[in-house]
C-alpha cells in the first residue's frame, strides 16, 4: 500500500539549497550555496519514486545507480550513499556542484514530467560532502598488481577518473601535470565560489592515498614526448583539456586589461591573484568589466569580476537569451549578484588610451537570421548601429580551441580539422597505438561530467589492452 | 622510477650562487637534471620561487647535462627576483617548468653577429655558443649601461670570434650604444647572413631599425609577462607581422623586423602598481 502512495505525485516541493545573500556573495570568494543540512536532504529524498526502469540513470554519463543512492540517502546512510556513488564517480562532490544536471539525470526524472524533477545533484554533493566532512573516507581495496604501467598526461577530470579507474585494476599509474598544481580546469578554470578548491584537493590525496604518482611542473611535448614515455610505459592516456584560448580577433584586442578568459580565471583560480598582494600574482580589478561570451566560463569571470570590486559588469553576447551556453543556475546566480546583460550585441573594435591600457569598445546590434551550422538562430548585424561602451577591464570568453604543443610533437596522432585527437568515442582510442585520448581535447570544450565519462570508457579499454598484451 | 619534477619532492636545489653587475644580477645554478638533458638554446623556464609566488619565465643561461644543473642569471627587477636573490646555496625553489619555447634555429650560414645588451646578454650567450658551434663566424657585441654592469664578458669571448664590448658612459670598451658598433661592420662587410638581438626592448627596437635599413635578416627574443607558458592563456601574445602570436609557444624568437615593440613595452608594464606594492610589501619585511 505504501509503496502504491509513493508513486502518486509527490507531496513535498523540491528543495532548495540555503546559499548566501547576493548582495553579500558578490563581496567574497566563499561559496554561493551552504548545502542541503541532512533534514533537507532527507526531505529531498522522499521524492524520488525509486522507479523501476529509472530513466536517471541513462541520463548520467557515468551511468551512477542514481535510485540506489537516494534511497540510501532517504534511510539516513549517509556514508553508504556516497560509497554508492563511487562506484560509479570518483569526484562525486565535485559533479554534485558542476555537472549540468537539468540536461542530463534530472531532464529525464520521472517527477520531472508533472513537477520539479528531484534535484540529484544537490543530493549527490549533500552524500559526498557528508563523507568528507566526516573523514571517513573508504579506501577500496586494489587488485593485485599487474605490473603494467600508464601515464596519464593532464589531471583534469577525464585524468583523474582513468587514474583511479586504473590504480585499483592493479595498475601502476603516474599522471603528468605541467602546472604546479592537480586538478586541470577544476584549479584553473572553476573559481573557488562555485567548486572551493579544497575539495579538488581531496579527491587528488584521495588518488594519491591509492598509490598514483603524481609528477608536476611536467609539459608532455617539451620534457618528454609522447614517443619516448612509450618506450617506458605500457599504455599513455593524453586528458590535456582544450587549453588554446580564442581571441575575436577585432582592432585593438591586445590593449592591457583585456584578458582571455584562461588568463584571468588562471591568475584570480589557480595563481591565487584575487588575494594579492599575499600572493604575489597581480590581477586587474576593472572597476568597470565587459565580459564577451554567455557560457559558463563567462559567468564565472563576470562573478570574479564582481568579487574584485567592479561596479558594473556587463555580459556582452551576439546571440540572444535563449542561445546562451551557460547553466540557466550559473546565468541566474550571475543576474542575482547584478551581473548585467548585453544580448544581440557584437563588439567590433576596442580602443585604448596612451599606456595601451583599454578604455572602451565599439559594438553593433544584431538580430537572429537563419539558423547556422550549430543549429541556433545566427547572428546578423544590424547596418548603422553601432554604438560605444566604455570599459575599464575586459575578458573574452569565447570558447577554446585545442592547444597544438602535444599533438604536433607526436607523429602519427590524427587530428581533425580543428587540430582535436580523433579518438574512437567507444574506447577513446587514438591512431597511434598505445595511446588513448578523451576529455576536451578529443570533444572540444565540454562538461566535466563528460570528461570523465570519456576517462571512464579510456579506463576499461586500456586495462583490456594491458591484460592481452 | 624516475621523477621527472625533478630531486624527489620537486624541489630544485640552488648548487651555486654568484651576484654579478653590482649585486643587481643574479647567477644561480640549480639542479634540474631533466630540463639540463632537454634544454637547448633559446629555450627559457617558468619558475614559481614559493607558495604564494608568480610565475615568472626567465631564459636559461646554459645547462650542465651531466651534471644535471641548468643556469638561471636574472636581474633584480621586482619582487620576485627580489626574493629569489635572498637565496642561497642549500636553497630551493618551489617550481621549475621547461624547457619551454621554441629552440633557436641553429645552421651554418656564414657570418653571424650576436648583439646582447644588459641581462640579455645571459640569454645571448648560449646561442652565441651554438652559433660557434654549428660553424659560423661569429662577432659579438655586448653593452652595458657602463663597466660594472657588463656580465659575461669572458664566456662570450669564448663563445664568439670575435667580441667587442661597449659602455653608454665609455667606462670600459668603445664609448656608445652596442648599434653604433654594429652600424661600423655593417657598413665594412657586405657578408653578414644574420642577426640576433636580445636586450632591452628599446635596445631590440633601435637595432631592428637599424639592421632594416641594411637589409640583413634580424632575429630578437622577446620577453614578454607570462602565467602558464603552455599556451593556454595568452598572456603573453605580441603582434608580430601584424598577427597575434604567442610568444610561449610561437617563440620566444621572432623575426625583429616584424615586431610590434611599442605594444610589447605597453604589455610589460601593465601591472607596474601591482609590482610596486609587492615591492613595498617586501622591502617593509626587512629583507
Amino acid at each position: 500500500m505504501a509503496e502504491k502512495e509513493k508513486k502518486e505525485k509527490p507531496k513535498v516541493p523540491r528543495q532548495k539549497m540555503p546559499e548566501q545573500d547576493p548582495k553579500e556573495r558578490a563581496k567574497n570568494f566563499n561559496e554561493v550555496p551552504f548545502g542541503y543540512t541532512p533534514e533537507l536532504a532527507q526531505l529531498e529524498s522522499s521524492r524520488c519514486l525509486q522507479c523501476k526502469k529509472p530513466k536517471c540513470i541513462e541520463g548520467c554519463p557515468v551511468e551512477i545507480d542514481i535510485p540506489a543512492f537516494i534511497k540510501l540517502i532517504n534511510e539516513g546512510d549517509f556514508i553508504g550513499a556516497a560509497r554508492k556513488l563511487k562506484e560509479r564517480n570518483s569526484l562525486p562532490a565535485i559533479c554534485g556542484r558542476v555537472c549540468p544536471q537539468e540536461d542530463q539525470c534530472e531532464k529525464v526524472c520521472i517527477v520531472g514530467k508533472k513537477d520539479e524533477p528531484v534535484a540529484i545533484g544537490r543530493l549527490e554533493r549533500f552524500a559526498a560532502d557528508w563523507e568528507r566532512a566526516k573523514g571517513d573516507v573508504f579506501i577500496p581495496e586494489k587488485a593485485p598488481t599487474t605490473g603494467k604501467k600508464v601515464a596519464v598526461v593532464g589531471s583534469g577530470p577525464a585524468g583523474l577518473t582513468l587514474a583511479g579507474d586504473l590504480i585499483l585494476k592493479g595498475h601502476e599509474v603516474t599522471i603528468f601535470e605541467a602546472l604546479h598544481k592537480t586538478g586541470g580546469v577544476l584549479i584553473y578554470g572553476i573559481p573557488e565560489f562555485r567548486l572551493p578548491k579544497d575539495i579538488v584537493q581531496a579527491e587528488v590525496n584521495y588518488l594519491e592515498r591509492l598509490g598514483v604518482t603524481v609528477e608536476y611542473n611536467c609539459v608532455i611535448g617539451r620534457i618528454e614526448t609522447v614517443d619516448e614515455l612509450l618506450q617506458e610505459y605500457d599504455a599513455i592516456f593524453l586528458g590535456l583539456g582544450a587549453g588554446l584560448p580564442q581571441f575575436m580577433n577585432i582592432p585593438g584586442e591586445n590593449f592591457c586589461g583585456i584578458y582571455s578568459a584562461n588568463e584571468y580565471l588562471t591568475r584570480s583560480n589557480l595563481m591565487k591573484a584575487y588575494l594579492f598582494p599575499k600572493y604575489d600574482t597581480p590581477i586587474a580589478r576593472g572597476k568597470n568589466v565587459a565580459v564577451f561570451g554567455a557560457g559558463n566560463v563567462a559567468m564565472d569571470s563576470a562573478r570574479t569580476a564582481l568579487r574584485l570590486g567592479a561596479d558594473t559588469v556587463r555580459i556582452v553576447y551576439r546571440r540572444s537569451r535563449e542561445e546562451m551556453p551557460a547553466r540557466i543556475e550559473e546565468v541566474h546566480h550571475a543576474e542575482e549578484e547584478g551581473v548585467q546583460f548585453y544580448l544581440l550585441t557584437a563588439p567590433t573594435r576596442f580602443f585604448g588610451d596612451d599606456n595601451g591600457w583599454v578604455t572602451g569598445f565599439e559594438c553593433l546590434k544584431m538580430e537572429l537570421g537563419e539558423p547556422d551550422e550549430s543549429g541556433r538562430r545566427r547572428p546578423v548585424p544590424i547596418k548603422g548601429s553601432e554604438f560605444q561602451l566604455e570599459c575599464d577591464m575586459a575578458v573574452v570568453a569565447i570558447g577554446a580551441g585545442a592547444n597544438p604543443l602535444l599533438p604536433t610533437t607526436t607523429p602519427g596522432l590524427e587530428l581533425n580539422k580543428r587540430g582535436y585527437i580523433v579518438a574512437d568515442p567507444e574506447t577513446g582510442k587514438t591512431t597511434k597505438p598505445g595511446v588513448w585520448a578523451g576529455g576536451d581535447i578529443v570533444t572540444g570544450s565540454a562538461t566535466v561530467i563528460l570528461a570523465m565519462g570519456a576517462g571512464r570508457k579510456a579506463a576499461n579499454s586500456i586495462h583490456e589492452y594491458l591484460m592481452n598484451k | 622510477m624516475k621523477n621527472l619534477s625533478e630531486g624527489g619532492g620537486r624541489l630544485y636545489k640552488i648548487t651555486y650562487k654568484r651576484e654579478m653587475a653590482e649585486n643587481t644580477v643574479c647567477y644561480f645554478k640549480v639542479e634540474a637534471p631533466r630540463i639540463a638533458r632537454k634544454a637547448k638554446p633559446g629555450q627559457f623556464v617558468v619558475l614559481r620561487a614559493n607558495e604564494t609566488g608568480e610565475r615568472i619565465p626567465l631564459t636559461m643561461g646554459g645547462t650542465d647535462p651531466s651534471g644535471g644543473t641548468i643556469d638561471l642569471i636574472f636581474q633584480v627587477v621586482g619582487k620576485t627576483t627580489a626574493l629569489l636573490r635572498t637565496l642561497n646555496v642549500g636553497d630551493s625553489i618551489e617550481d621549475i617548468i621547461g624547457p619551454l619555447g621554441r629552440p633557436t634555429h641553429v645552421e651554418k650560414l656564414g657570418t653571424v653577429i650576436c648583439v646582447g645588451g644588459g641581462t640579455g646578454v645571459a640569454v645571448m650567450y648560449p646561442i652565441t655558443k651554438a652559433y660557434k658551434e654549428a660553424g659560423n663566424n661569429v662577432i659579438a657585441i655586448i653593452g652595458a649601461r657602463t663597466k660594472d654592469l657588463l656580465i659575461l664578458e669572458d664566456e662570450m669571448k669564448a663563445a664568439s670570434h670575435d667580441l667587442r664590448v661597449t659602455t653608454d658612459d665609455g667606462s670600459y670598451g668603445v664609448h656608445g650604444f652596442v648599434t653604433d658598433v654594429l652600424r661600423k661592420i655593417l657598413d665594412e662587410r657586405k657578408d653578414v647572413k644574420l642577426i640576433v638581438g636580445i636586450g632591452p626592448v628599446p635596445m631590440m627596437k633601435f637595432l631592428c631599425k637599424l639592421t632594416k635599413e641594411y637589409g640583413v635578416k634580424t632575429m630578437v627574443s622577446l620577453n614578454p609577462i607570462m602565467v602558464d607558458a603552455t599556451g593556454m592563456c595568452g598572456a603573453c601574445r605580441v603582434t608580430v607581422g601584424g598577427r597575434t602570436k604567442f610568444c610561449c609557444v610561437d617563440g620566444p624568437e621572432f623575426d625583429g623586423h616584424e615586431v610590434d615593440y611599442d605594444e610589447l613595452v605597453k604589455r610589460q608594464r601593465a601591472y607596474l602598481t601591482e609590482e610596486k606594492v609587492s615591492m613595498d610589501q617586501f622591502k617593509a619585511l626587512g629583507r
